[in-house]
């Protein structure tokens, strides 16, 4: 059977893929080559198109917004116009009377129960899905409607009725903490969202001990997502009370425990489903967002399916985004360089409500103690709730806005000590082995690695010196560096489910299912965990069929975020393969009289390893399978759990970012940017540098450009142009340096890149853009108003000083 | 609002199809002839996703009124390919990693049809200014102008 098995198979047909086409081998050939095969991937490490970049470039792949049912509902969202009011009382008879109009809720047809993503504290779960008796920002939800059309929506969302008594209100973190300022929440006196302190060492006693000691405070602005899909939301019920979700999210678990809680319903009863997802970067990492359970409830009340769709401008005015931050950061060094204390701390900007914020807190704590060792630390952070749009995660969570604050101030303590950065750099950087100030131990650090490659790579040192100046613009480079956890070593609930699972199942036909809860938004995580398991059965990427993700078939995940889904869920995805691979290899070697450990997978096949004409194919092995188990189809599992707290790993890097200002404008143009980036084994290089040079260009969007400017609580920039984020024609050239390890935690040695690679980016360009005309923002974005303004302060000043 | 008859050329094919005098060529693409592929990311034209091309020019279907957009051949991403076979352009875009989320994908690629037909070597900067109104938040770009300078060689072998 085996014999003719090779007889039959026309390799060169079968081979389907570029990786596979590489490899010299034939089954009858020499034995050696069989071997030598067993020490490479063949699907690992390769730069394989995604397994959805077909449909997505045909337009075939479906997003919620592209779902229909029959007899769908149009469902649309009231607001509020006031940054702080109670509400008196909500009439919508007149918008029940527009034809077309199936229903109208209010905070009064719900249970009025609070959710809130962190659950784990009381003082977290702030927030009704459906404002109840008070809203407390410009945009916060307070009635839906369901109309058979968006224009009868539209005429109902004028005509219903709303009594504000408006309350005073506050913008402003240092207003909020004024005693007398308005309260905004009953359980937070004095507007206190969070509070989060750190201490290592003894600052105090690193101070004295160090040479030169600086302060400095740091601002960041209100950046969002800007993701290119807006949410959406589609409802419906069945006639057993169950609902099903589609939902534009990252984490469908959340979504579901959250529309259970809102909706005072068992969590079995919510069925979510994650269609193709368009972008998410921490937007869509809340759980449950207002839009999903008014289409929950809508649907329910109508008995009809609901889609609702936020338009852009509801994305930029009330949605989640990022904190802005006031760091005051106070370092303490040797004379050369050697980081002895820091003191930080910070004044999180949070909104109205909690979201991740009280986690954002700790984050912009506990991050900024990678990619450098602080012997002495301490760390206090306090998140203010004022009555604007809630602050939330955004890519980087916390990091950010920390690193800018690290990197720029080390910048400035490398020139006052007349030492080189790239030296200070390499100097405090975490090497493997150690434990960062706030706990993290790192299991591998190619940090030193990425700091050297991209010094020397861009000339750093001797570029430092051009001062190169070409019709009025002037040139500058630096450096950022950073490191990042990959993947959080938490759930936000109490729950007994694992962090990631995998299911994998094989039947008749040899074709691989795959059943995962982590949710790919874009990033690639269903491909990087189909090479995974391909790898392991010895597979192609197409002989693989994946489920991501549906709360009814997939097992739960904790879902996109912390950039936690290549260690975790491939993980996950590695031991349900090896898995799979065990049982198949068990009955193949009975079959073969074989040991299952001499059994190699490779190539759609099953061969024994120093008898290469003992073969037989993956399908033929399923069949026996399942000939052996009473015609049961193979059916594994995996899960994965941080084996440490914090995080399983941290990845690392160092970029160079080369700019050009112009004297007359203040304008920037970043010219490239050069990455070295440490996530170990690229699984898939060509999808590690889309992560990367994805940070790259909202790195620079946030040192430069990005922001949300606010008046009295409104949003005065709801739209793309207005917000600013770049464009490609001021894309710049971007190079990508690999830094390849092997991280004994992550799958096949991998970390993660997804958001770390955003950490570097904003203090490389703030330290080039020093480096050009002399002058520090510690403001952001860079702006050309800020350094005309700044130029002509130093102009002035040195005019003094001549005088 | 009273609706009004039209036909629609789109993709080679004649519809029609009874629309409202504000319905944009968007809303009849997507709602009245299931073309998804066509992306609605802002509805006031500054993001790109719904580019179309009209008679080979890229226009932006959430700004263009169904009623106007009669009598001229209309492009959309489900156009793009012929029968199985992707264009050369999908097919860079797939083979380069230029797909991310895939949301700005089919307008990014329509955009990219265009300026490849009228020029057959862009420069980087121009493949850069050329798709300058089609929003990325994914990609930086990088990969994306990789795949249409790409597609742009293969063109002119």
């Amino acid at each position: 059977m085996v014999q003719k098995e090779c007889w039959k198979c026309n390799i060169r047909k079968r081979l389907r893929f570029d990786t596979h086409e590489q490899l010299p081998y034939h089954p009858l050939r020499a034995e050696r080559k069989v071997i030598s095969l067993m020490n490479e991937y063949h699907v690992i490490g390769k730069r394989l198109p995604r397994i959805d970049a077909k449909e997505k470039v045909r337009g075939q792949a479906h997003y919620t917004d592209d779902l229909k049912l029959p007899g769908m509902l149009c469902g649309m969202i009231l607001r509020s116009p006031f940054a702080h009011a109670g509400i008196l009382k909500i009439d919508a008879s007149r918008a029940l009377k527009v034809p077309g109009v199936k229903a109208v809720i209010t905070g009064d047809d719900t249970i009025k129960a609070k959710y809130g993503v962190i659950s784990r504290s009381p003082k977290f779960v702030d927030e009704y899905a459906l404002a109840v008796d008070r809203v407390r920002f410009i945009g916060e939800e307070v009635a839906a409607v369901a109309a058979a059309d968006p224009d009868a929506a539209l005429e109902a969302l004028d005509l219903i009725q709303v009594d504000y008594e408006e309350l005073p209100a506050v913008f402003d973190p240092d207003e909020a903490l004024k005693p007398g300022a308005p309260q905004i929440h009953d359980h937070a006196p004095g507007n206190m969202s969070r509070e989060f302190h750190l201490k290592q060492g003894d600052v105090e006693k690193g101070f004295l001990e160090s040479d030169l000691v600086r302060e400095d405070t740091f601002t960041t602005q209100s950046a969002i997502h800007a993701y290119l899909e807006p949410h959406a939301a589609l409802a419906e019920w069945d006639m057993s009370g169950r609902l099903t979700l589609h939902t534009s999210t990252q984490t469908p678990y959340y979504v579901q425990q959250h529309l259970a809680l809102t909706l005072g319903i068992n969590p079995d009863r919510v069925r979510v489903i994650k269609p193709y997802v368009g972008g998410g970067f921490g937007g869509k990492s809340d759980g449950m967002a207002a839009l999903d359970f008014c289409a929950a409830l809508l649907a329910r009340k109508t008995g009809k399916p609901v889609k609702l769709v936020y338009s852009r401008d509801e994305e930029f005015t009330a949605a989640r985004r990022k904190h802005p931050v006031t760091i005051t950061m106070k370092t303490g060094v040797k004379k050369d360089g050697t980081l002895v204390a820091r003191q930080c701390k910070a004044f999180l900007d949070g909104g109205a409500y909690c979201s991740l914020g009280p986690l954002t807190t700790v984050l912009v704590g506990t991050f900024q103690t990678l990619p450098y060792r602080i012997p002495n630390y301490q760390y206090d952070g306090y998140r203010i709730y004022t009555n604007k749009p809630p602050c939330g995660a955004m890519r980087g969570h916390g990091g950010p806005q920390a690193h800018f604050a690290q990197d720029v101030q080390l910048d400035m303590i490398a020139e006052e000590l007349g030492i080189d950065p790239v030296q200070m750099a390499l100097r405090n950087g975490l090497r493997t082995g150690e434990r960062s100030a706030a706990g993290f131990n790192i299991i591998s650090s190619g940090f030193a690695e990425c700091v050297r490659k991209v010094a020397e790579d861009t000339k750093l040192k001797e570029k430092k010196s051009y001062r190169k100046s070409d019709r009025g613009k002037v040139y500058g480079i630096g450096l950022g560096c950073g490191g990042f956890p990959s993947g959080a070593g938490f759930y936000f609930t109490n729950t007994t489910s694992a962090h990631s699972s995998v299911i994998i199942r094989a039947g008749e036909g040899g074709g691989v299912s795959v059943l995962t809860g982590a949710s790919d938004i874009g990033q690639g995580s269903d491909s990087i965990i189909c090479q995974i398991v391909a790898e392991v059965l010895g597979l192609g990427l197409e002989d693989i069929r994946i489920t991501s993700a549906d709360t009814a078939m997939t097992p739960p995940d904790m879902g996109t975020y912390s950039s936690r889904v290549t260690v975790a869920a491939g993980n996950a995805a590695l031991k349900a393969a090896h898995a799979a691979r065990e049982e198949i290899f068990r009955v193949v070697a009975k079959k073969m009289e074989a040991n299952p450990e001499d059994l190699v997978a490779a190539d759609r096949r099953i061969f024994v390893k120093g008898s290469p004409e003992a073969l037989m194919s993956f399908e033929d092995a399923v069949n026996l399978y399942q000939t052996e188990n009473e015609g049961a189809p193979l059916v594994v599992k995996g899960s994965y759990n941080s084996p440490d707290k914090m995080s399983p790993t941290y990845s690392f890097g160092a970029y160079v970012a080369e700019v050009e200002v112009d004297l007359r404008t203040g304008e920037v143009q970043v010219q490239r940017i050069t990455a070295g980036h440490d996530c170990g084994q690229p699984l898939n290089p060509m999808s590690v540098e889309g992560q990367v040079e994805g940070c790259m260009v909202m790195g620079m969007g946030y040192a430069l450009s990005e922001n949300l400017s606010f008046e009295g609580g409104q949003t005065l920039n709801p739209s793309f142009l207005g917000y600013r984020a770049p464009a490609a024609n001021q894309s710049p050239e971007i190079v990508v340096h690999h830094i390849v390890g092997h991280d004994p935690e992550g799958p096949f040695g991998a970390k993660e890149t997804g958001e770390g690679s955003l950490d570097p980016v904003t203090p490389a360009i703030a330290n080039a853009i020093y480096n050009a005309v002399g002058v520090r923002i510690k403001d952001l974005p860079i702006t050309p108003e800020k350094i005309l303004r700044e130029m002509k302060k130093k102009a002035k000043g040195h005019e003094k000083e001549t005088d | 609002m009273k609706k009004k008859l039209i036909e629609l050329q789109v993709n080679g094919e004649v519809y029609s199809l009874a629309v409202k005098p504000n319905d944009t060529l968007l809303d009849a693409l997507r709602d009245h002839l299931g073309l998804v592929g066509t992306k609605e990311g802002c509805s006031v034209g500054e993001c790109g996703a719904c580019t179309v091309l009209a008679n080979g020019r890229p226009v932006l279907s959430c700004l263009t009124l169904a009623l106007d957009a009669t009598g001229v051949q209309i492009t959309t991403i489900e156009g793009v390919s012929q029968g199985e076979a992707l264009d050369p352009i999908q097919q860079a875009f797939v083979d380069h990693g230029a797909v991310q989320c895939g949301f700005c994908t089919p307008g990014m690629i329509l955009t990219a049809k265009e300026l490849l037909t009228n020029q057959k070597r862009p420069s980087v900067a121009q493949i850069k200014e050329s798709i300058s109104g089609n929003f990325c938040r994914c990609t930086g770009y990088t990969k994306i102008v990789e795949a249409i300078e790409a597609a742009s060689k293969e063109q002119g072998a």
